[in-house]
């Protein structure tokens, strides 16, 4: 199993071997996914669309529909202008969506088509809307992608009508349906009244019905994206892929925001629920400190199989970020904390919550690969990986449980239903880890250790 | 409700201009009809939701990416590279002293400051990087759309790796906007392998009957159960391209008496170039289904025309076909009379109807995503093929008899009087063997697939992952015969065993007694409810 990989470690300049993040279309085309009868478009070649189809199709086992203006040879060199047009005239009497919403790629942004203006050309039908964003794939990560994309929701819709509506805008961050239903559970629980885009719940995860709806039920709808200009204050969940947006609303609008971490672990999901209190007059209702307490609870019963126990975690920034603070919290040590997303500061926080914590020797890194984490491993052995599936390979290689935590999860099914958000969520991560750990155990042991409870 | 009359319930949704094109594109099978011609290899209509994909996903992705000892460098930004890494079934095992990098990716992951003052430099320092970290026999470089744009010359960078480090670099301009689908990729990537790779090894000692196996991807083993026929037989295999291929067997793909031919539109680029270059035959050949396998079987052995082979084949159909018979009839009394949509390939949804017939299913609808009419219609239509601008800007490759290779292993007459019997250079496409009244649709689309599921109610739908969940949502069984729904392999007679196993729980499992909740369909309950009144 990927034995190829040596122990020897090489400072690599331009190879990236292994990668563990994907490119910017992907992410905005997640982030479409997430409006009402929106209907992402790849403005590129259509191996763009189709890879960003088949990828987040096998992470949910559900329909993931986009379209493409099928760049060819002579669109390279003439523009893709004529491209977009045709296709969102198709698009709309074909296919009928209230949003064709418009990314680039790396091909139309080399090329320079300048999207402001093929759309202000445009004829779009009474009621409809062709928005865009600029996703070179060239520069951040997949989760830029989606950062942008939700901005570009901001550019296209939010506007200010003068009439406070005294919600809360949430910007969920990319993060799967279950996570998204989670944090509206706890919303509804503290009583607050809020507007979430984008709400990829519904959408993502839609029943079988036997009814297939190209446009399913969920999704954030046009009016509460406009309204999302009027409301008293955003929190935008994930400095990566969510603050642009609301950066955005703020120059837009005037609505001031706060930069939560995705509620993921106890903590940040105490942070997270404290915010929410400092908003509301009202005291915390206890469902949501009974939630707590069962983590507690839980934590405390199972605390002798995580502590002191390493861990390497990879996957996306804002994921990976509390991901690694809940370890903390857990008694773990996180030995090698990785992201493919491009972004000092991510070091800079990782780096002071390990110090803070009492850990020297962990190996942090925005800009990595999985190739080098594994070679690290190599060297220095952890208990568990935290990550997505393509870390099944250094699992197997080094004999090392996998819980598959973030983006893509293209091997294992039903993930898509199950939050690792909130109090809940962190519940299921404590669960999925414990089970790792101890299934490892069971297997492993010699018989005369084979206990019934061990 | 089938025939012309589908068709244009299927269309009358569409705007002038797409009708008119979409319309090119399908026919119904008329078996009085001496020719019907359909478009293909065109461009897809923007908007229009095709399931094709790229030049890139052709050439790296189908033809280059399964060889196992090679690193597969892709210079671009790091998706394209990304979303080839293990998405595609096509297995490999290593042998002893061999290296095996398909579970790796490799991408230069260009940044923005390379797209400005070109990656060259980049891609020339990852090849460096690749060398002291795996020291490879071989490296593919393999462009995405900015690097032709941006006008990188990745063949002077392989030239110059090549020298220096004194392996093989290949690089391939196979960015995403050429042609009109994969079908350029592929053809990009056999000129390279042809220019490259084929006729450079010395070989080795093979037997009496060597042979290569073309188009075959191992998808889910696929290749190996092949192999494993035919070595049974006697064959001896030189090379497979390119499931569970390598750049080291490759080499010496020159030295086989006969290529078969699997998928006919990735690969037949390879096997008429051989043909021309060294001399040696191909056949086309068809392990997807019990009687096309035995055919396929047979004409191989007719062509060596040995006799103890011929029966040595015989033997082997016997023994092979004996050991699934009893589970085929058991399965097919299951799934008889269904009916099936098939969407896949360059030959597959070809292929895959005559093991649908063997189970007693019916190929209602059928068509390819990237092929070309000449796989719709037989070859004997390729004279007729006009090259539109985006084919004409895929080289053709020339190639001339090797003077060292180049062998006459049969009499032109005898050759002729094979023709006659075997499919010798020769494809006849899908539509000779398509059942009158049947549809053939190419680059099918996302709305004619809502369409026809819903005009035609088929029981099946064979295509791939973007579109299976939409017919399975509709409540149509659903499996991918890209990745075969993580199973396989289906090739020869074990294999036609699985699928049919597989078929079988597909339309039987008991979640789909379970869509619609009873409370939905049952009689209106007479019980006194909870607290409630009578109901």
């Amino acid at each position: 199993m990927i034995e190829l990989t040596p122990e020897k470690l090489y400072n690599r300049k331009s190879l990236v071997i292994n990668p563990a993040k994907t490119c910017q279309p992907i992410g905005a085309l997640y982030a479409s996914l997430g409006i009402h009868r929106c209907l992402p478009h790849s403005h590129g070649s259509q191996g763009c669309c189709s890879y960003h189809r088949m990828q987040l199709t096998r992470h949910f086992k559900d329909p993931v529909m986009a379209s493409t203006s099928s760049f060819t040879e002579g669109s390279s060199v003439f523009g893709g202008a004529s491209n977009l047009k045709t296709a969102v005239k198709n698009i709309f009497s074909i296919y009928n969506p209230d949003i064709i919403a418009v990314h680039t790629t790396c091909l139309s942004e080399t090329i320079g088509d300048d999207l402001n203006t093929i759309i202000r050309q445009m004829e779009v039908p009474e009621g409809k809307f062709v928005i865009h964003a600029n996703t070179p794939s060239y520069k951040g990560s997949h989760i830029t992608g989606f950062a942008n994309m939700t901005s570009a929701f901001v550019t296209y819709f939010c506007e200010s009508s003068g009439r406070p509506n005294k919600k809360v805008n949430i910007i969920p961050g990319f993060t799967g349906p279950a996570d998204i239903r989670e944090i509206k559970k706890m919303l509804a629980i503290a009583g607050i009244d809020y507007l979430i885009f984008p709400d990829i719940s519904g959408v993502a995860d839609a029943p079988m019905t036997g009814d297939y709806k190209m446009y399913p039920d969920g999704g954030t709808r046009i009016w509460e994206l406009r309204d999302a200009g009027n409301s008293t204050l955003t929190i935008a969940l994930g400095e990566f892929s969510s603050q642009p947006a609301a950066v955005n609303l703020e120059n837009k609008c005037g609505i001031p925001f706060k930069v939560f971490e995705i509620p993921i672990g106890i903590e940040s999901t105490d942070r997270f629920i404290t915010g929410l209190v400092n908003l509301s007059s009202k005291d915390i209702p206890y469902e949501l400190e009974e939630e707590r307490g069962q983590l507690v609870d839980t934590m405390l019963d199972s605390h002798s199989y995580f502590f002191g126990k390493k861990a390497a975690v990879a996957g996306d920034p804002d994921v990976v970020a509390p991901l690694a603070e809940f370890l903390l919290s857990l008694g773990m040590i996180p030995k090698y904390v990785y992201t493919g997303t491009p972004g000092k500061q991510f070091d800079k926080k990782m780096n002071k919550l390990l110090e803070n914590a009492g850990f020297s020797g962990s190996i942090v890194k925005s800009k990595g690969d999985l190739f080098e984490m594994h070679q690290h491993i190599k060297n220095e052995p952890v208990d568990i990986i935290l990550g997505n599936s393509h870390c099944k390979y250094i699992s197997k290689a080094e004999n090392i449980p996998l819980v598959r935590i973030g983006f893509p999860i293209l091997d294992r099914y039903a993930h898509s239903y199950f939050p690792i958000i909130g109090y809940k969520g962190a519940l299921r991560l404590v669960e999925m880890m414990l089970n790792a750990i101890l299934e490892k155990q069971d297997r492993e042991c010699n018989d005369e250790d084979m206990e019934l409870v061990m | 409700m089938r025939g012309e009359n589908t068709l244009k319930r299927a269309l009358d949704k569409y705007p002038a201009r797409v009708y008119k094109n979409r319309k090119s594109h399908m026919l119904v099978k008329d078996s009085s009809c001496k020719t019907q011609e359909i478009a293909a290899n065109t461009r897809s209509i923007p908007g229009i939701i095709s399931n094709r994909g790229c030049c890139f996903a052709g050439c790296k992705g189908v033809v280059l990416g399964p060889l196992k000892d090679v690193v597969h460098i892709v210079h671009g930004p790091v998706g394209c590279s990304y979303y080839t890494w293990g998405t595609r079934r096509n297995k490999a095992r290593k042998s002893i002293n061999e290296k095996n990098f398909l579970q790796y990716c490799f991408s230069t992951d260009m940044q923005e400051s390379d797209i400005v003052f070109g990656g060259e430099k980049k891609l020339r320092n990852a090849i460096k990087e690749a060398v002291e970290i795996f020291s490879p026999e071989a490296i593919t470089i393999s462009a995405t759309c900015p690097v032709g744009l941006i006008g990188d010359d990745i063949h002077a960078v392989a030239a110059e790796a090549e020298r220096e480090y004194g392996i093989k670099v290949m690089a391939f301009s196979c960015e995403g906007y050429k042609g009109v689908s994969q079908s350029a990729g592929h053809h990009i990537a056999n000129n390279g392998l042809m220019k490259n790779v084929i006729g450079t090894g010395k070989g080795k000692k093979y037997g009496s009957y060597p042979i290569n196996i073309l188009g075959e991807y191992n998808i889910g083993g696929d290749g190996w159960e092949i192999s494993r026929v035919l070595e049974k037989i006697g064959y001896d295999i030189v090379t497979i391209m390119t499931g569970d291929g390598s750049y080291a067997e490759l080499k010496n793909a020159h030295l086989a008496g006969l290529n078969l031919v699997q998928c006919h539109r990735s690969i037949n680029y390879i096997a008429e170039m051989i043909e021309k270059k060294y001399g040696t035959h191909w056949l086309k050949v068809n392990f997807l289904g019990i009687s096309s396998t035995i055919q396929s079987l047979k004409n191989i052995a007719l062509y060596f025309g040995d006799e103890s082979l011929i029966s040595k084949t015989e033997e082997v159909i016997q023994e092979e076909y004996g050991m699934v018979k009893d589970q085929l009839e058991y399965y097919k009394s299951r799934l008889q009379g269904r009916t099936a949509f098939i969407f896949v390939g360059g030959s597959r949804a070809h292929h895959y109807q005559v093991l649908l017939n063997d189970l007693g299913i019916e190929s209602i609808l059928a068509g390819y995503e990237f092929g070309h009419r000449d796989d719709y219609e037989g070859r004997e239509v390729i004279p007729d093929i006009k090259a539109d601008a985006d084919t004409k800007n895929i080289e053709e490759l020339k190639v001339e008899k090797d003077k060292k290779y180049f062998r006459v292993t049969m009499s032109p007459e005898k050759l002729e009087e094979l023709k006659k019997t075997i499919p010798l250079s020769y494809y006849g496409g899908m539509l000779k063997e398509m059942a009158q009244g049947s549809i053939v649709v190419d680059d099918l689309n996302h709305h004619e697939t809502e369409e026809f599921i819903r005009l035609l109610k088929p029981d099946m739908f064979f295509s791939g992952i973007k579109d299976k969940y939409i017919s399975q949502k509709m409540g149509v069984y659903s499996k991918q015969l890209h990745s075969y729904d993580y199973s396989g392999p289906y090739t020869m007679f074990k294999g036609a065993g699985i699928f049919a196993k597989d078929l079988d729980m597909g339309m039987y499992t008991p979640a789909w007694r379970f869509v619609t909740p009873p409370w939905k369909t049952g009689p209106i309950l007479e019980a006194v409810l909870f607290g409630g009144e009578k109901a």
